[in-house]
């Protein structure tokens, strides 16, 4: 344990003096998983806020389909991924796989249910609350969501950030469908699998480390931004 | 408010372009991880790219898996080790052709303790036998990789049943080399392994080389290009390129040239 307590320490050490292949493989997790959060937040609030005011036939099925889905296993996602993409797939042509877009299209699937999900949860709550006076504004329920989607930014953020966590520490769907290539597709989680299968202990927890606090920093830096914005509004109110 | 929102949103724009996807030309490789995790494509590749300008990609997972995806079109160059799945391959007409390139051996490894004992041997089927017997734990990759395959066919000659055992003392991970002697280093096993893997793996602590020498325990590794008449997407010239430099004089020679330790990993053979 000695042992490994000093090498972790080295490893960290290493990847601190700015080692540029390291900030590559950090810059392009970051890139795959802010995107796939913004493309899954453009589809999964939409559809979360429809389905918390909109009244229709399977409504309630849909609603237990989608809480279901926020527990997709990555690997069936990768898998499924690869199956459409490679190029015997019916989206062979495009020539996206092993590629970050790939990765991104891999995450965007996980991703989705879960800002879905928790947006329902948000608007349905504030709905309730609203009921009367949008009513009485003659709002029809239509409309009524962006209204909605607005007041409950700050608790939408937590779903951005919860669909944010599950993209940036996933593993199972971005190797398949990336290949983990070096300086192409490999990013933090699939090169503390590599390196853990090197047998690398020390270096893939010492990289592990660097992903935690990337996940905090990027957690703390939404919940300034979001209690700033808070702090604003109450002013102009 | 809405300054912050589009100050993140020009973040979040600027972190995208700024690794904009190379230019230049690249093919895919499916290889195997044996060749990964040993460190010989990083020390290897700078050579062919500098020279050819040509971007090597390499896709790193079990022989099985390596060739199911060259055989969807996924790859260019199929790079493993497994001759007969190789052969069969290019029988198909999933692949144009079949080189030899590079060989080196299988070794088993064990707790220095060695209930079995098996040490200092050079007969794997003995061994085997010797750990069947025994019921030492075992770690077998289970992936229908290279390794695996060579590893079935050890037990076959040894006439065990290693289906029957499985779950027993007969431990199938379903992993890659690293990840199997990893799980052999936690439980104190046995397992099967290229030299390559073993003498580049980095947590072997109680675990070492016990049987090796064994002529049965030859590991071939094969490239072929996959079929373009096939696959029509394959990189056919950039691909036999790579495949010319391999086998060619500069090729054997780069992996000749690779060492870990001042040991050599792999020894080139292409006719």
């Amino acid at each position: 344990m000695q042992d490994f307590t000093q090498e972790f320490t080295i490893a960290l050490g290493l990847i601190f003096t700015g080692d540029p292949e390291l900030w590559a493989i950090v810059l392009l997790s970051l890139k795959v998983s802010v995107w796939a959060v913004f493309i899954a937040a453009l589809i999964g609030m939409p559809l979360g806020a429809g389905l918390a005011v909109g009244r229709f036939p399977g409504r309630r099925a849909l609603i237990v389909l989608i809480n279901a889905l926020m527990g997709l296993p990555p690997v069936v996602v990768g898998l499924l991924v690869y199956l459409m993409l490679s190029r015997s797939g019916p989206f062979g042509v495009l020539q996206l796989l092993y590629t970050p877009t790939a990765m991104i299209i891999a995450q965007v699937v996980l991703v989705t249910p879960i800002i879905a999900a928790l947006t329902r949860q948000v608007v349905e709550t504030l709905a309730v609350e609203y009921d009367e006076q949008l009513r009485s504004l003659g709002v029809s329920r239509l409309s009524s969501v962006p209204v909605l989607l607005w007041d409950g930014r700050m608790a939408l953020m937590t779903a951005l950030l919860a669909g944010f966590g599950r993209a940036i520490a996933e593993v199972g769907a971005v190797i398949i469908v990336g290949g983990n290539i070096n300086h192409v597709t490999r990013v933090m989680t699939t090169t503390i699998a590599l390196e853990t299968s090197k047998g690398n202990l020390a270096l893939a927890l010492a990289l592990g480390a660097v992903l935690i606090a990337l996940a905090v920093s990027v957690t703390g830096a939404v919940s300034v931004l979001s209690l700033r914005g808070e702090r604003q509004g109450l002013g102009h109110a | 408010m809405v300054r912050q929102w589009v100050r993140a949103a020009v973040t979040v724009v600027a972190l995208t372009t700024g690794s904009a996807q190379a230019a230049d030309p690249f093919i895919v490789v499916q290889s195997t991880t044996s060749t990964q995790n040993s460190g010989l494509f990083d020390a290897i590749l700078p050579w062919f790219e500098a020279e050819s300008g040509i971007d090597v990609r390499i896709v790193a997972v079990g022989t099985g898996q390596a060739i199911r995806n060259a055989r969807n079109g996924d790859g260019d160059v199929l790079l493993v080790h497994a001759k007969p799945a190789e052969e069969a391959f290019v029988a198909e007409g999933w692949g144009v052709s079949r080189q030899d390139v590079m060989y080196n051996d299988f070794v088993i490894v064990g707790p220095k303790g060695d209930p079995a004992g098996v040490r200092g041997g050079s007969d794997a089927v003995a061994a085997l036998t010797a750990i069947a017997q025994t019921g030492a734990i075992f770690v077998s990759r289970g992936d229908d990789s290279g390794t695996h395959k060579a590893e079935l066919r050890q037990w076959g000659q040894a006439g065990v049943d290693v289906a029957q055992a499985s779950g027993g003392w007969y431990r199938e991970t379903g992993s890659g080399m690293g990840a199997t002697l990893n799980v052999a280093a936690g439980m104190g096993a046995y397992t099967l392994t290229d030299r390559a893997t073993w003498l580049a793996f980095g947590n072997a602590h109680g675990l070492e080389v016990l049987v090796e020498g064994d002529p049965g325990l030859f590991n071939q590794y094969g490239v072929i290009l996959v079929n373009p008449e096939k696959h029509p997407g394959v990189r056919a010239e950039a691909g036999q390129r790579f495949i010319d430099w391999l086998v060619g004089q500069d090729g054997q020679a780069a992996i000749a040239g690779y060492k870990l330790d001042g040991e050599q990993l792999f020894f080139p053979n292409a006719r």
